[in-house]
């Protein structure tokens, strides 16, 4: 009876599944959705250059990524995790918690954040941090208290602005992006603007300045984008005032819908923020568990890999895709090759 | 006040005008849906179309031993390889009398950086010392010649120059450059963020393949079964109305709630491998359950109680009466539950997202038959919602292109399912 034979067949799944442990020959990477592709191109040239089986690389963000590299050590767990931003203490101690006590850091390098709208729309052609924070904050500081902002057209911030609402899509809070934004533009143009000083006149703490300096107001016109860049160029390309934060080599990757701004005058590209004249930049990690080495084939010769300089030098694959080469790339190949873990 | 038969009166003729307009109303939203879906399948062949043909560029290579040593020395071989590939171009281009009138890294931004690869896996398998190779042009020049990619686009670009654009032209005239049909979007795998040209649904195919297989599997037995029981077998009482309940609240359950359930128990209980099609199947086997019980159950309630009698009176048992009687008569209604269920499981992405089958998987087909279960794939859905997510435009044409895929393996199922309905149906 075909009944029977089917629950044969059941039967042995579920003892396959139950009994075994499975022994993976492949790594497993996951974690940024902004270091993915670079991730992608590294697991693809990894496969196809040596007789290692091609890396699989998930993405899902920094977060999910790192919460999942620390759930522990055994071949269900991931090897690597990406991340656009570097690894929290307290991610350190969830790690070291679960077993997961020796990881190695690798900063593969740098990325920027550019600031892109229609390329037909309006002329959204400079912007300074203090312009961004004065549009997009929750409260200012005004006369000795905090008020509601009332800015709701870019001329509102500067008269030398273009005559357009303020509309802009930001990161949402679970990408590594958002950090960076609210450390490099928001915290800084509060900084600039004198805001900050305000709000020390006013009594406020170090730490509850910089709380309401990145404070992002909710009243719509800063939208937060949760899904991936596709998700904000969509958004852009829908409206026309609109703008939208992206990574450099997306924006690169659409130069024909999307023009940037300069920030302070410096267009981004990846020679001004390898010299750090374009401020809003930051590094790109990933994170290797030492124990998995030498029990994943492939793991530490992957890492390897990743950092030579025919890969991640500036004349590499990854540059060409738009990240900017580490000078300190040297350092880094040596504390691979040594498995300089973390502290 | 009329009182003939052929006048009618005012209030006949408002029941009429509203039957009209009724009539009408519904005449419309059929029409409306219609054209929406004519729009959806319109949109989805224009989009898509293109992912079928890709652009390639001819060229003869030659190579010695000395040449293949070095680049076998390097860390990345495949840069190297390519770097031969710029050679015999720019070699073979002034030989067409063409001056490319620009540098070998430069010139290497026509053809795909798989060329390379291509190069290399041919040179390591042969004694050969020449070949005549088909390399793929990179996504840029593809989409200048699919009308995507025009001079003006590339203005700002990085990746190509609308120089370039003008050697593309020349050599379509001297018969180097040709769009052809892409068996390698059918049959390939997935490709990294920088090369969109190479990309195929092949790999994930397979993934897809291996999961509807446990479905079909693990579902079809079980489902079957759970059917048979509660609808011949099962007293009827609380606990099985209970069970009865629960079944159609589970059919309703939002497929993204069996992942997590799949990611909790089968990967982190279980230990089963991340990413890896048995999971997945397993997940989907979940989900489409309830969807398999509760047709099946209807086609078993559907066959008339006389049959069972019959057997009953001529002194079978009741399993012999529902093995050798009900069962085959309500096979096509069950069948057609089952196929309608993988279907839906063959659609599904949802699930997925969480037990590791969205990102840079489906990169290679799996080593053998059984590894297949096992080894990291993806699914055709998840791999066309991954094609969505990135950041070259040209993946936004393969997505579309798998979908016309995807739709075409669903409607092929439901036409099965459909036949299968039409033609072995009984009514009574």
């Amino acid at each position: 009876m075909s009944l029977a034979k089917h629950s044969a067949l059941l039967a042995t799944a579920l003892t396959l599944g139950a009994g075994t442990t499975f022994a993976r020959d492949n790594i497993q990477v996951a974690g940024s959705s902004t270091v993915l592709p670079y991730a992608s191109i590294v697991a693809e040239l990894f496969g196809e250059n040596t007789d290692f089986p091609t890396p699989v690389v998930e993405s899902g963000g920094s977060s999910a990524g790192l919460a999942r590299f620390c759930e522990g050590i055994g071949e269900n767990t991931i090897d690597i995790a990406n991340a656009s931003r570097a690894i929290r203490d307290t991610e350190i101690e969830a790690c070291a918690a679960a077993g997961v006590k020796d990881i190695i850091e690798v900063r593969i390098g740098y990325d920027g954040i550019v600031f892109a709208s229609q390329k037909n729309g309006p002329a959204f052609d400079t912007f300074t941090p203090s312009e961004w924070y004065q549009a997009l904050a929750a409260e200012l500081p005004k006369d000795g208290a905090m008020h509601e902002n009332a800015t709701s057209n870019w001329t509102d911030v500067n008269g030398d602005l273009p005559d357009a609402e303020i509309l802009a899509f930001i990161p949402g809070t679970k990408h590594g992006t958002r950090e960076v934004f609210e450390e490099k533009v928001l915290y800084q143009g509060c900084k600039d603007t004198g805001a900050a000083d305000a709000m020390k006149a006013m009594g406020m703490d170090k730490k509850a300045i910089k709380k309401a300096c990145m404070h992002v107001r909710a009243d719509g016109r800063s939208v937060d984008i949760d899904g991936d860049y596709t998700e904000t160029l969509a958004r852009v390309s829908a409206n026309g005032n609109g703008i939208g934060v992206f990574g450099l080599a997306f924006f690169e990757n659409n130069t024909d819908t999307l023009k940037v701004a300069t920030i302070n005058g410096v267009a981004p590209s990846v020679e001004t923020i390898s010299t750090g004249t374009y401020p809003v930049s930051r590094p790109l990690f990933f994170y290797v568990k030492a124990a998995h080495i030498g029990v994943i084939p492939g793991l530490k010769e992957y890492a390897q890999f990743f950092m030579a300089d025919e890969v991640a030098g500036p004349d590499g694959p990854l540059a060409a895709y738009g990240l900017v080469a580490d000078p300190e790339l040297a350092t880094t190949q040596g504390m691979i090759d040594a498995q300089a873990t973390m502290n | 006040m009329s009182t003939s038969l052929l006048d009618q009166s005012s209030r006949t003729r408002k029941r009429n005008a509203s039957e009209r307009r009724f009539v009408r109303l519904g005449l419309g939203a059929i029409f409306l849906s219609l054209g929406f879906l004519a729009m959806l399948l319109i949109a989805i062949a224009g989009n898509g179309y293109g992912a079928f043909t890709q652009t390639r560029i001819d060229v003869a290579m030659t190579w010695d031993a000395e040449s293949i040593a070095k680049a076998e020395k390097s860390i990345v071989k495949t840069a190297k390889y390519n770097g031969m590939i710029a050679k015999a171009l720019r070699g073979q281009m002034e030989a067409a009398g063409i001056d490319p009138q620009m540098k070998d890294k430069e010139l290497l931004q026509l053809v795909s950086s798989s060329a390379g690869a291509q190069l290399r896996d041919f040179v390591t398998a042969t004694d050969a010392t020449k070949g005549q190779f088909d390399f793929l042009a990179s996504s840029r020049v593809d989409g200048y010649l699919k009308g995507r990619v025009t001079r003006a686009s590339l203005a700002e670009d990085k990746n190509l120059s609308p120089a370039h654009l003008d050697l593309v032209d020349a050599m379509r005239a001297a018969g180097m450059v040709e769009r052809r049909f892409n068996l390698d979007f059918i049959f390939g795998g997935d490709a990294s963020e920088s090369r969109p040209e190479a990309a195929g649904l092949g790999v994930s195919m397979v993934g897809s393949f291996y999961m509807v297989l446990v479905v079909l599997g693990c579902a079809l037995p079980v489902g079957v079964a759970a059917a048979i029981y509660l609808q011949e077998f099962a007293p009827k009482n609380r606990l099985t109305d209970l069970i009865e309940v629960n079944i159609a609240n589970l059919a309703a359950v939002p497929s993204i709630v069996f992942g997590i359930l799949g990611l909790a128990v089968f990967i982190q209980f279980a230990h089963l491998p991340q990413s890896a099609p048995l999971v997945g199947g397993l997940v989907l086997t979940l989900m489409t359950l309830p969807r398999i019980i509760i047709p099946a159950r209807a086609a078993l309630g559907a066959v008339p109680p006389s049959i069972r009698e019959a057997a009953l009176g001529v002194g079978a048992s009741k399993s012999q009466a529902v093995f050798h009687h009900v069962l085959p008569l309500s096979m096509p209604g069950i069948l057609t539950g089952v196929i309608i269920g993988m279907a839906q499981a063959l659609g599904e992405t949802a699930p997925l997202l969480l037990i590791g089958m969205v990102g840079y998987i489906a990169s290679n087909h799996p080593d053998g038959l059984i590894s297949g279960f096992t080894d990291p794939n993806s699914a055709m859905p998840a791999q066309i919602y991954e094609w969505a997510k990135r950041a070259d435009p040209a993946y936004i044409e393969r997505a579309w292109g798998g979908i016309i895929l995807l739709l075409a393996f669903l409607m092929a199922m439901n036409f099965v399912a459909i036949v299968l309905r039409r033609k072995f149906e009984r009514r009574w």
